[in-house]
């Protein structure tokens, strides 16, 4: 079975950032993914969302989010780029430290990193791109119904 | 779905009910600004009851621990009630189940404050 793709490009506003997870819940439903994992993927998606519109493209209107989900046979890929200087990972302080865990702002990649099974950071200098992995285990749905 | 809040006095204790999603922009504000306006009012007491909270994000997780502290900075106490599931694994994960006082019986919660 191929892998099915689609892929969407939005705004750098607060408004993408729903429009991301509700594209996220709707994909992960039609994949088979039952409703616990189907929040989480949304809510994966939302903090990558969030983390593009606000740190990367810093609201910028002439900077775009691009939102690409793919369903192979055993995965749900879903790929957030902000078009920003790059998110510098080694940056970000430890949101479980014990001098952070009452800073109001930081957990987004520790909630990624929670809620998928395999989460991937690429920075460069014109932007950072998530790559959000989520298993399909028993009754997933075909692909062609769920991405299109 | 966007937030709500409602608030009543209960034996000295604000319990205030939100229901909906705490996210980044209108639910953040929304909890943001009843906590002000509770505190405003002397009411320092409060016990935040998340049974109808179905969705937070790390924004709206963020808002709480900052009502957390501003309560807490001005001499009182803010405890949660009822969590959800979801909410309730989302704090596990962020460690911060032990930093706030989580209740699950709204008449003990209330007694536990005095």
């Amino acid at each position: 079975m191929t892998a099915k793709q689609v892929s969407y490009t939005f705004e750098s506003t607060l408004e993408t950032i729903n429009s991301a997870e509700e594209q996220a819940s709707r994909i992960a439903a039609a994949a088979g993914f039952n409703e616990d994992d189907t929040m989480s993927i949304a809510m994966a998606v939302r903090e990558a969302a969030v983390n593009a519109v606000l740190h990367g493209n810093a609201y910028d209107p002439a900077k775009k989010v691009t939102v690409a989900f793919e369903q192979g046979d055993k995965d749900l890929t879903i790929v957030v780029r902000d078009q920003g200087k790059g998110l510098d990972v080694e940056s970000v302080p430890d949101p479980l430290a014990p001098e952070n865990l009452l800073k109001q702002s930081g957990r987004g990649l520790l909630l990624m990193r929670s809620l998928m099974d395999e989460v991937q950071i690429n920075a460069s200098a014109t932007g950072t791109e998530v790559k959000l992995i989520k298993h399909i285990h028993g009754n997933a749905g075909d692909p062609q119904e769920a991405v299109q | 779905m966007s937030m709500k809040v409602s608030a009543r006095q209960v034996d000295g204790v604000t319990v205030m009910d939100l229901s909906g999603r705490i996210t980044l922009g209108e639910g953040s504000i929304v909890l943001r600004d009843a906590v002000r306006d509770l505190l405003s009012k002397g009411n320092k007491k409060i016990l935040a009851n998340l049974a109808d909270v179905n969705y937070i994000d790390s924004s709206g997780i963020g808002e709480l621990v900052s009502a957390f502290t501003t309560v807490k900075n001005q001499g009182g106490e803010l405890k949660l009630l009822n969590l959800t599931k979801k909410v309730h694994d989302l704090l596990q994960i962020t460690k911060l189940y032990t930093v706030f006082d989580v209740k699950d019986n709204e008449a003990a919660a209330i007694k536990s404050f005095n």
